[in-house]
């Protein structure tokens, strides 16, 4: 079935060795997904759409499993993804005046992503550092003890490397 | 001396700049012969990053908060064996005595090992206990009863008896069996499994490989937050190691004994910390909780006796094998035995991971370990148990920890996390974020978690934002009842305990924000009101100029005035008089 909805099709043969390692294997759904999700970025209509197809089950028995999770994004990213911790030690040491901060700066909502596709920014649960609360990760590094200020110098910082002033 | 240098790279070392560190000082110590290594977190996270100078075994100088320039006089202090360079580095007597008055069962080699290395982990005695029992002849029923006298309870914060569990699993008719540990550390404020796993890997894997032996499982499954890279990264590593030397797969040891492992990454839901919800997920479905009974031990993964324990009951385990069941249960209380993990963190001086005897009291690991408060304020409140516990006031700052006495404040043990709380957090605004938190998380299937946790989101959202209405509390505390006898699993019966927990201590702020519409604790910003007072007012129009939104107007060396209408209370006007002429109510 090829969903043309959000534009290109995907290109479905990425996900083939994927498919071939897990598609028989019992309760794989969720691994399949995260693969997935590594692939292409985010899980686009026509890939879930595919998984269906191929592990023989129902679209809507992905679909259902897929929202059920927070990891899985049905957009796609920007380049940099923010992540700010909203776990209690943040919330108690002021994790709303960075996120504050971070919309202000970027404009953009929770969920959302920037106009250049730089940036996406995303409130999250506890990451689990919380003795360096208020925490953040873009991508895959964590910035620690944050201040609005220091926040606004970090995502600078990206825009000055990325040539986006 | 023969010295060797070990920079501890937990994730929250890291993300204070331990990796940095270690890069500058690499190229320092090539051809000097001087080892450098990773360590895991010893759990003095405010003193990150952390860097340790060996002589062999013997700690000689552990120093903190280190940056990449200050690498060549470390290096240098590494070569001529001469530390006076770097005693401005040197962790002080203060901060050390946060170690000292531990007792480390589960954090063992936290911070000590090389997370990385079967060797290192060997050398501080992985594996021993296992190689005892398959050597041996140490029978499951012989491990359990060890088990049994030791006390040991479920760390993850249900606190249930583990032999029991085990035996239970044991005595379930079938051969196949599975073996689960929970390390979907879902609780806000809690990274005790993230720890453990990060640092010392291979003792779970031993405990684990214990447990399996104990119930008679072939397959041992270690379910991990998607969120926690690094520990899959090393548990990964070390599976793969443990493998390579014999101690998973076939006829481990060359007995009868085999047991596989893997790895399944969460995907994102607290639910999925409730054990049958867990299941459903590993199943490949949305975790949803399934009714008990059939409890796991009976019909859990794919239907057959499973057994779920958390990281840090797993961690205990070869040490109760090694020790002794007795030696374990001669700590603690009359209820609680062992020692118990905590993630100490929030408004606290020392925030870190701690590891205690049950049977100290929450002073003596909030002020005598975590050294009090930050910056001179007063203590309020210390959350416990995260969104399925409660707040423990200053006045009971006295009670033991221990499964029972802290329920009985309202609180629960919980897996660990302890956030502390000062004068400035307002608890009415603490029990809306610990309900915002169940409301999303509520996986739906039951209307009492689904319906109820939406409908006490509501109305504290109103109490907040000052719209609260009188009847409010007395219509929070019949809904929290409602939720707690209705809901089917863990996370709905206990979502209403952070706010029956507030509600019992500190109910003059519930009434202070409905009937007085104002804040006690200034932060529910809809609810202030800020003030220029005219006669301390210089009129150096330094407030004004700041206000984001040009609310405060005035000339030049007059009294300024805020308008109310426009203020956004975002309060940095207080932040830039220096005249102490703007207050708060």
């Amino acid at each position: 079935m090829n969903c043309r909805c959000q534009g290109a099709p995907s290109d479905l043969s990425l996900l083939a060795p994927v498919l071939s390692e897990y598609a028989a294997v019992p309760g794989s759904l969720i691994t399949i997904l995260q693969k997935a999700q590594e692939i292409y970025g985010y899980l686009p209509v026509d890939v879930m759409y595919h998984i269906a197809e191929q592990t023989g089950t129902t679209p809507a028995r992905v679909m259902g499993v897929a929202t059920f999770y927070t990891q899985f994004r049905f957009q796609p990213v920007g380049k940099y993804l923010i992540m700010l911790c909203d776990g209690t030690a943040c919330h108690v040491n002021g994790s709303a005046r960075i996120a504050d901060a971070v919309q202000e700066y970027l404009h953009v909502e929770n969920g959302g992503t920037t106009g250049d596709g730089l940036f996406s920014f995303s409130i999250v649960a506890c990451l689990g550092c919380c003795s360096l609360s208020p925490v953040m990760m873009i991508n895959e590094d964590t910035y620690g003890s944050l201040t609005p200020a220091k926040v606004l110098d970090i995502l600078k910082e990206i825009r000055a490397k990325e040539g986006a002033l | 001396m023969s010295i060797r240098i070990a920079v501890g790279k937990g994730s929250c070392g890291i993300a204070a700049g331990a990796a940095k560190v270690s890069e500058a000082l690499a190229p320092l110590l090539a051809g000097s012969g001087i080892p450098l290594g990773t360590v895991g977190c010893i759990g003095m996270c405010w003193l990150e990053p952390i860097v340790d100078l060996y002589d062999g075994d013997a700690l000689k100088a552990r120093l903190v908060q280190v940056k990449p320039e200050d690498a060549p006089r470390i290096a240098d202090a590494a070569k001529n064996g001469d530390f006076s360079s770097i005693s401005d580095l040197i962790i002080t007597d203060d901060d050390a005595a946060f170690l000292q008055k531990q007792t480390r069962i589960a954090l063992r080699n936290c911070g000590i090992i090389d997370p990385d290395s079967i060797e290192s982990a060997k050398a501080a005695g992985a594996y021993t206990a296992i190689s005892h029992i398959l050597r041996d002849g140490v029978t499951p029923e012989d491990v359990i009863a060890c088990i049994k006298i030791s006390g040991l309870a479920g760390r993850g914060g249900a606190g249930f008896p583990t032999w029991f569990k085990w035996n239970a699993a044991r005595q379930s008719p079938g051969e196949e069996k599975y073996l689960i540990c929970n390390a979907d550390e879902g609780d806000p404020g809690a990274f005790m499994d993230r720890a453990v796993i990060e640092s010392d890997p291979h003792t779970l894997i031993e405990g684990m490989l214990i447990g399996a032996y104990a119930i008679g499982a072939q397959e041992a499954i270690v379910y991990v937050r998607a969120e926690y890279p690094l520990a899959i990264k090393r548990l990964e590593r070390a599976i793969g190691e443990a493998r390579a030397a014999g101690y998973i797969g076939k006829n481990i040891m060359d007995t009868d004994f085999s047991c596989e492992f893997r790895i399944k990454a969460g995907a994102g839901a607290f639910v999925c910390g409730e054990e049958t919800a867990l299941i459903e997920s590993l199943q490949g479905q949305r975790g949803m909780p399934r009714l008990k009974p059939p409890f796991p031990a009976a019909a859990g993964y794919w239907y057959k006796p499973s057994n779920i324990n958390n990281v840090e009951t797993y961690a205990n385990v070869a040490w109760i094998l090694n020790n002794g069941g007795e030696a374990f249960a001669a700590m603690g209380t009359e209820d609680s035995k062992g020692t118990k993990v905590f993630a100490l963190t929030g408004k606290i001086r020392r925030g870190g991971l701690v590891e205690i005897p049950m049977g100290m009291t929450l002073r003596d690991v909030i002020f005598d370990i975590g050294g009090g408060i930050r910056g001179g304020k007063a203590f309020k409140a210390v959350q416990m148990g995260g969104p399925s516990g409660g707040c423990i006031p200053a006045e009971l700052l006295d009670t033991v920890i221990d499964y029972k006495k802290l329920a009985a404040t309202g609180a629960i043990m919980g897996s660990g996390g302890m956030v502390v709380m000062d004068e400035s957090t307002c608890m009415v605004s603490m029990a809306k974020f610990f309900l915002d938190f169940t409301a999303k998380e509520s996986c739906g299937k039951c209307i009492h978690c689904r319906i109820g946790t939406k409908r006490l989101q509501e109305i504290l959202t109103r109490i907040v934002e000052g719209r609260g209405r009188e009847g409010d509390i007395e219509l929070l505390e019949e809904l929290c009842n409602a939720v707690r006898d209705g809901a089917l699993c863990g996370l709905g019966q206990t979502a209403p305990n952070p706010v029956l927990s507030t509600l019992r201590y500190f109910r003059d702020e519930f009434e202070a924000h409905i009937t007085e519409k104002r804040c006690p604790a200034h932060t529910c910003t809809d609810l202030l009101h800020y003030e220029i007072h005219a006669d301390k007012c210089r009129g150096c129009t330094a407030c004004a100029r700041k206000c984001p939104v040009q609310a405060i107007s005035g000339t030049v060396k007059q009294p300024h005035v805020i308008d109310q209408s426009k203020c956004i209370r975002c309060g940095q006007c207080i932040a830039t008089c220096k005249f102490d002429a703007i207050t708060v109510e």
